[in-house]
């Protein structure tokens, strides 16, 4: 089997697109690069829209992006499975996409707060966490100044019931409602979370350990198992 | 009406608002010689802003000429001073170009914009080189910690170098947090920028070939920060009228993103033949300095400059420091490809002139000529100063006033919590956690390790491999450069370059960003001059050069200058990034060794600031050769893996540093004091050459025998390990409380 193909989106921008490719080509599979601007897909297995400011985030984080050529073709592809990671602005800009529900809003404390976060794995079921066991607890970096989860009382309780909060805050960092880091779509192929595995891959660099790679050598067990 | 070159002519005796625009009426009689005539008043503005002390260095150029004249031999050095940028070869093809420069004023007027378009204007004299930008720094200096003027300053600087630097997407590494109440009314906020280039790649400011068009690119241009290169760099603020007062330039870090990654597929499309940022004093700076160092010539046509605001004056347009702009010069066979490029990213982009080779640069205003000059006289030939200087009346009764009579501690342990949660040697992690340190991928070591570490091999698709990667850090201390400003520059040299080499990197050369009061002051001027020639000297001794940097004057209110503050930034290359040595203690079991000799040196401490509010006696002793053989010491164990943490010495002494190794990663320490050490002395005193170092037992006997070859003493302290720092009969102290005790200041201060 050939290696499997995940486009990373550059938007105008967005920032951790090299960390992107590179979490890919660790877990194994080829980045392609995807150009906001492009109507194309390039036939690629699955999409990381990663973390930066897209448009100077001088709007709402993700509420242009959300318009973008690209993602005329992204949220049909997503919603008839295409597996997709957005993490901090990427999360932002699914969820201002509707792929995803709830919002992001400024920290509790209203600075931005770059850290190496313990977080807890609380599913399993997605196409981007079945390299973890449940429960697992893991160091992940977060830098961000709008990742405070919202949603509404009804979108929660679903969530929750739903096993649809992928990761939870050890130690809230940012006043995230239900300690929320991340969530999935219902079918778990979409998956938006603040913190950024992309630095978490390798002794030498990012933040401590290799927690992070779970995430892409997930996707390609998902893509094996399909 | 517009003020032709014609009516210039014929109008000699036209009053001029020269001296309004910070000219003297020598200065501004030089100009009417230059010319023949009265310059026009877009001339006038050009020569006033070039001839600012900002742009021209006319008070410091002829100190700053020992960085050359004394500069050791190094073949590493492939950009020197005078480019916007100096560029180091850093092996396997790769070369490094970094700089810090100061934007003090602005910072203080508007702490969140000044501190922004600081760190925006270092990233494009970075870009202008061809590079790019990888990693920043910033060195920030405040009022004391609880002055209620520290608390709008400071938590606004942080805001704006986060909000700037976090959405450009270049990891923060490192830098200084230092209180003082010397800065109160004049914050220092330094940022430094480093970026990567193949050598090959190098670009510089000029403006060859006849015909080449000039590109303006980038954001278009408002009524920014107009005057504020000759206004805010050159004058104090006490007796500024309101209408002097500018308007500071406000930041567009999405744009200075975009910028970054058109100029790069710029460079890698080869349609660049010259470039240069606009920082001070705008196009009229950029098109100066283009054609004195190219053809020497350029027209340009003024009225094409793309504007935000269509009121602005042609004056207004030549001084406007707008920000995340370029100015490219481009064959015209290139320009499509150019101009294509630039629409790829958004980037507005006008060819607004030529290249010529008249030996004049010619600006029209909707064809009426409004500047015809020799470029070179405006770039070049500005006035020089041989200020007078002179020690200042109290240097003598300050150097007498020696710390050994103040009353030293009893409790040690006391003193160093106490010392350990003072707002200069307390935790910085509220304004770093404001930075992203992680952004790219590549960051190895981050505050708050001694110095910040990048692995290079994957900044740049097709360069060729590499495992090597670089280290830079930044240091100053205006203490002891107040009592001794020959030494405390060549301290603040030896502490920047002892950073760089305890994570094990070799280095090899040095930025600079001067900080001082008033030239205009000889006793100023005398601190200045003693702070270069000691810095010149310890570069020699130490053999690393200096490849530029930058010189802030006029920090002081009223006759009340701020310490002299050298800032010095060092750069280090590691072959093997893989083999850098961590910060602090890494693990249990392993053996803390003590590098260097410490004597009883109390002068400007950090315990004699602490404990008794004093500043007198004399600073450190800097002895290059000790220090050389320490580096060489820390390098070579470090290749060969002999280390497994390091923490150089400083602020605070052995004590601090302790402390420090144990909070790295909570591994805790039981030592014990040299025996027939005095151990205050042994604890608190500032000597400098010396590092701490940890090596697993079985590497000991390599280690020490690599320290005996080199003379470089080694003292086995104790072992790491437990949950305190222990020193039997002296103090014993939970990791926990030391964290606690570090953590604590700064959000307290700032809640």
């Amino acid at each position: 089997m050939s290696a499997a193909r995940v486009g990373v989106v550059t938007f105008p921008g967005t920032l951790d697109d090299q960390d992107a490719a590179r979490a890919v080509r660790h877990a194994g599979a080829e980045p392609v690069p995807l150009w906001h601007a492009d109507t194309d897909l390039r036939g690629v297995d699955a999409v990381f829209l990663p973390g930066g400011f897209s448009y100077g985030d001088y709007l709402r984080c993700g509420a242009i992006s959300r318009f973008a050529p690209l993602m005329g073709e992204l949220v049909p592809a997503a919603r008839a499975g295409l597996p997709v990671l957005g993490t901090c602005n990427g999360f932002q800009i699914l969820c201002e996409a509707h792929l995803l529900p709830g919002a992001l809003v400024k920290n509790a404390g209203l600075h931005y707060i770059c850290r190496d976060q313990r977080l807890r794995i609380e599913s399993t079921a997605t196409a981007w966490t079945s390299a973890y066991t449940r429960g697992q607890e893991v160091v992940i970096p977060i830098k961000h100044g709008e990742g405070r989860y919202v949603a509404d009382a009804e979108t929660l309780a679903a969530l929750e019931s739903g096993g649809r909060v992928v990761v939870r805050y050890l130690g809230n960092p940012n006043g995230s409602l239900n300690d929320i880091a991340g969530v999935s779509n219902e079918a778990g192929n979409v998956v938006g979370l603040m913190p950024h595995p992309e630095h978490a891959l390798e002794d030498l660099t990012g933040g401590p350990g290799t927690d992070g790679l779970g995430f892409f050598t997930s996707l390609l067990k998902t893509m094996v198992n399909a | 009406m517009i003020d032709s070159v014609g009516r210039a002519a014929e109008t000699p005796q036209e009053p001029q608002p020269y001296a309004e625009l910070g000219m003297k009426d020598d200065e501004y009689q030089r100009v009417r010689d230059i010319l023949g005539r009265r310059p026009t008043s877009s001339e006038l503005a050009i020569y006033s802003v070039m001839w600012s002390e900002h742009c021209s260095y006319k008070s410091s150029k002829v100190h700053l000429r020992q960085f050359g004249t004394k500069a050791p031999k190094s073949e590493a050095l492939l950009v020197g001073m005078g480019e916007n940028a100096g560029v180091v070869d850093i092996g396997d093809g790769w070369a490094a170009t970094f700089k810090i420069e100061s934007h003090n004023h602005p910072s203080y007027v508007e702490p969140h914009q000044g501190a922004a378009t600081g760190v925006g204007g270092i990233v494009r004299d970075i870009m202008s080189m061809g590079a790019r930008p990888v990693a920043v720094m910033d060195s920030l200096r405040f009022g004391a910690a609880d002055a209620p003027d520290t608390r709008r300053v400071l938590p606004g600087v942080v805001e704006g170098i986060s909000s700037y630097g976090n959405c450009l997407g270049l990891p923060n590494i490192g830098g200084e947090v230092v209180f003082d109440p010397c800065y109160i009314g004049n914050p220092l906020v330094n940022a430094l920028c480093v970026g990567l280039l193949r050598k090959d790649q190098i670009k510089l400011a000029t403006a060859p070939g006849p015909g080449n068009q000039v590109v303006l690119f980038g954001a278009l241009t408002g009524p920014d920060g107009i005057g504020g290169a000759s206004v805010l760099a050159s004058a104090t603020f006490e007796d500024e009228s309101q209408a002097k007062r500018p308007s500071v330039q406000v930041g567009d870090p999405f744009m200075e993103k975009l910028l970054i990654e058109c100029c790069l597929e710029l460079f890698a499309a080869d349609v660049v033949v010259g470039i240069q940022d606009l920082g001070a004093a705008g196009v009229a700076c950029a098109t100066t300095e283009l054609a004195a160092k190219g053809t020497g010539g350029m027209d340009v046509r003024l009225d094409l400059v793309p504007l935000r605001d269509p009121r602005l004056r042609p004056e207004e347009i030549l001084m406007s420091e707008s920000q995340e702009r370029m100015m490219a010069v481009v064959t015209p066979a290139d320009i499509p490809a150019f101009m294509e490029i630039c629409r790829k990213w958004d980037i507005p982009a006008t060819v607004i002139g030529e290249v010529t080779d008249t030996g004049r640069l010619v600006m029209t205003w909707h064809g009426e000529t409004i500047v015809d000059i020799e470029p070179g006289t405006a770039a070049d030939e500005g006035p020089v100063y041989q200020r007078p200087y002179a020690e200042p009346a109290g240097q003598h009764a300050l150097n007498a006033d020696d710390p050994s009579r103040l009353a030293r501690p009893g409790d040690l342990g006391a003193t160093l919590l106490r010392l350990l949660g003072s707002p200069n040697l307390a935790s910085k992690e509220w304004v770093t956690s404001q930075y992203d340190r992680y952004v790219r991928g590549n960051t190895v070591l981050a505050q708050p390790a001694d110095a910040g570490v990048l692995r290079i091999g994957e900044v740049m698709p097709g360069a060729s491999e590499t495992v090597r990667g670089i280290a830079l850090a930044t240091d100053g201390n205006g203490r002891y450069a107040r009592l001794d400003p020959y030494c405390g520059a060549q301290l603040a040299l030896a502490e920047s370059y002892r950073n760089v080499a305890v994570t094990g990197a070799r280095p090899l050369a040095v930025t600079n960003c001067l900080n001082f009061g008033s030239p205009e002051d000889p006793e100023v001027m005398w601190q200045f001059a003693e702070a270069v020639r000691g810095l010149a000297d310890a570069c020699r001794a130490l053999g690393v050069p200096v490849t530029g940097g930058n010189v802030s004057f006029y920090n002081q209110t009223g006759s009340a200058a701020i310490n002299p503050t050298p800032v010095v930034g060092v750069l280090g290359v590691l072959d093997d990034v893989r083999r850098r040595v961590p910060h602090g203690f890494t693990g249990p079991d392993e053996r803390v060794l003590l590098l260097g000799e410490t004597t009883a040196e109390f002068g400007g401490s950090e315990w004699a600031h602490v404990e008794h509010g004093h500043l007198g006696g004399l600073p450190p002793r800097f002895q290059p050769e000790v220090e050389r053989a320490l580096a060489t010491v820390l390098t070579e164990a470090a290749a060969r893996g002999l280390l497994t943490g390091s923490h150089d010495l400083s602020d605070g002494g052995l004590a601090v540093a302790l402390a420090e190794s144990c909070l790295a990663h909570g591994v805790g320490a039981t030592v014990s004091l040299p025996p027939g050490d005095d151990p205050f002395v042994a604890l608190f005193s500032e000597s400098a050459s010396r590092a701490l170092v940890t090596v697993r037992p079985e590497s000991f006997d390599a280690f020490a025998a690599l320290c005996g070859k080199h003379e470089v003493p080694c003292t086995t302290l104790g072992t790491t390990g437990g949950a305190a720092l222990s020193i039997p009969g002296v103090l014993d102290i939970p990791v926990e409380t030391l964290r606690t005790t570090h953590e604590g200041t700064l959000p307290a201060l700032m809640a």
